[in-house]
């Protein structure tokens, strides 16, 4: 198969909008948690989430107008945005423009979203009830399907290439990301615009992920100490927002025109759970085996990991299971590798998640500097691996690897390798 | 120009995101205005709302430009 690297980046997260000013503060420690104060949350259980910091652009803040024309995002929901966001930045950094017929063709979008407009749909469902179907806008379904972020980015950029969504829950941006490098190993394209987006901070989805008892409601008056992966006083994820895309490209092809390369994806893995809806399999099986495919995948062996960044949302359950697999996996090579959760910062970002997490992987691999997991305070099991509580570790990653794992028992692992 | 003239072209203004000056009577909402089939079913919505009137689907499609619906709302708003 053909040899897939990335090319560029592209993010909006909670800590910044770009790729640099959130990786600056994620290594500073900071975080990106705060009370909800956009809508009423009196009534939920969790009050806290990490949300992006909106601006006119200056000082890292997000100020939607520089991605999309206003009278295009009334009509879309946030993800959309997000994701036009992260795609511009990626391919900008790419310095990948195509303008040639072939060009166009060549090049594809596969961007997902673990629950897309579901902000809108909520707003439209009320909308329905007290006025009538009269008053639905045309763009109520366009703006809420998932695979419209992609579309809007094949739009825009035109990118005339396979175009494709992945929707799996807090995986999806991690196959999302691995399914596209397929695509172009296989040869279908020549470079892919791949991630995923999601704009999930409701009073419908705090409600909804409060009722599966995911959220943490605990730190409701201390919303930067809520995510707290591995920690003995973890009560739950921390809801965030954002975008992570990359634009992946087959190697000739970006040496070809001489472009910069961060690194390889070199293995991709796929399990299921086969077990409940929402919890993980009680021995980890499907992340041990998802994490084993990508392994063989890479031709590596599992020693060779520097760096993991973990699933870890901080759920009391789903923390330690992944531990224990990743235990299981690199075995008596635990000492010398280091994992961390940098939900601890961002929170979860849902369909997003594995998008984001695979550039931090990205940029640990780059800069030699490992994120922390912050609020790791008293690690609830005791493990060889290095958690990498609250403070950055300079550290030379050559080989990390990014867990993903998602409502429905669907679990993607990445392998990267550091470009040479 | 009327009240209902000033109204209509506000919100063809702020649906469209156009300049004003470009909204004329004679502007045909896709040709000269760029909005799209669905653009131009959002624009007799928003002209329903701010008129509290239905405008029918058969009505509707005759209304293809600025002045199209001027006339109508003018005759039809209450």
């Amino acid at each position: 198969m053909r040899r897939v690297v990335v090319t560029g980046l592209g993010m909006v997260t909670p800590l910044a909008n770009g790729v640099e000013p959130t990786w600056a503060r994620l290594i500073e420690g900071q975080s990106g948690a705060g009370r909800v104060t956009d809508f009423e949350v009196a009534d939920l259980a969790c009050q806290i989430a990490c949300q992006i910091p909106r601006g006119d652009g200056s000082d890292g803040t997000f100020n939607p107008d520089q991605w999309m024309e206003p009278k295009e995002q009334r009509k879309v929901d946030p993800f959309i945005v997000y994701a036009m966001a992260a795609a511009t930045q990626a391919l900008d950094d790419a310095g990948w423009k195509p303008t040639t017929y072939e060009d166009q063709c060549a090049s594809g979008v596969l961007i997902g979203s673990g629950i897309g407009g579901i902000g809108g749909i909520y707003e439209a469902s009320a909308t329905l009830i007290e006025r009538g179907p009269r008053r639905i806008s045309p763009f109520f379904i366009p703006g809420r399907l998932i695979n419209l972020a992609g579309g809007y980015v094949s739009i825009m950029h035109g990118l005339k290439g396979p175009n494709n969504a992945v929707v799996t829950a807090c995986s999806t941006g991690s196959h999302a990301i691995g399914d596209a490098a397929r695509l172009i190993a296989l040869g279908d394209a020549e470079v892919m615009v791949a991630g995923g987006t999601e704009s999930p901070i409701n009073r419908l989805s705090l409600a909804g992920f409060a009722a599966c008892r995911a959220l943490s409601t605990g730190f409701n008056d201390d919303p930067t100490r809520g995510s707290r992966p591995y920690d003995r006083d973890r009560d739950g994820f921390v809801m965030g927002e954002g975008a992570g895309v990359v634009v992946l490209e087959e190697y000739e092809h970006a040496k070809a025109r001489g472009a910069k390369i961060y690194a390889e994806v070199v293995g991709y893995g796929l399990s299921g759970d086969a077990f409940h809806i929402t919890s993980p399999s009680e021995d980890g099986d499907g992340a041990y085996r998802c994490m084993s495919a990508a392994i063989k995948r890479a031709g590596i062996s599992a020693s060779e990991i520097d760096y993991i960044n973990a699933h870890g949302t901080s759920t009391p359950l789903g923390d330690e299971l992944e531990l224990k697999a990743v235990e299981r996996i690199v075995g008596n090579a635990a000492g010398k590798l280091a994992m961390s959760s940098t939900k601890s910062a961002i929170g979860h970002l849902l369909g997003a998640a594995g998008a984001v997490e695979a550039i931090f992987s990205i940029l640990a691999m780059r800069d030699g500097i490992i994120p922390p997991t912050l609020n790791l305070d008293n690690p609830s099991v005791e493990t060889a691996i290095d958690l990498v509580p609250h403070k950055a570790q300079r550290r030379e990653v050559n080989i990390a690897l990014s867990n993903s794992f998602g409502f429905g028992g669907t679990n993607a692992s990445l392998v990267f390798r550091r470009a040479a | 120009m009327s009240d209902i003239a000033d109204r209509v072209k506000k919100i063809v203004v702020e649906h469209l995101g156009v300049d004003a000056e470009k909204v004329t009577d004679n502007a045909n909402f896709i040709d000269d205005l760029g909005a799209d089939s669905l653009d131009t079913v959002e624009l007799v919505m928003a002209f329903e709302e701010e008129f509290n009137v239905e405008i029918p689907d058969d009505a509707a499609e005759t209304i293809v430009t600025v002045g199209d619906a001027i006339k109508f709302l003018e005759k039809n708003a209450a």
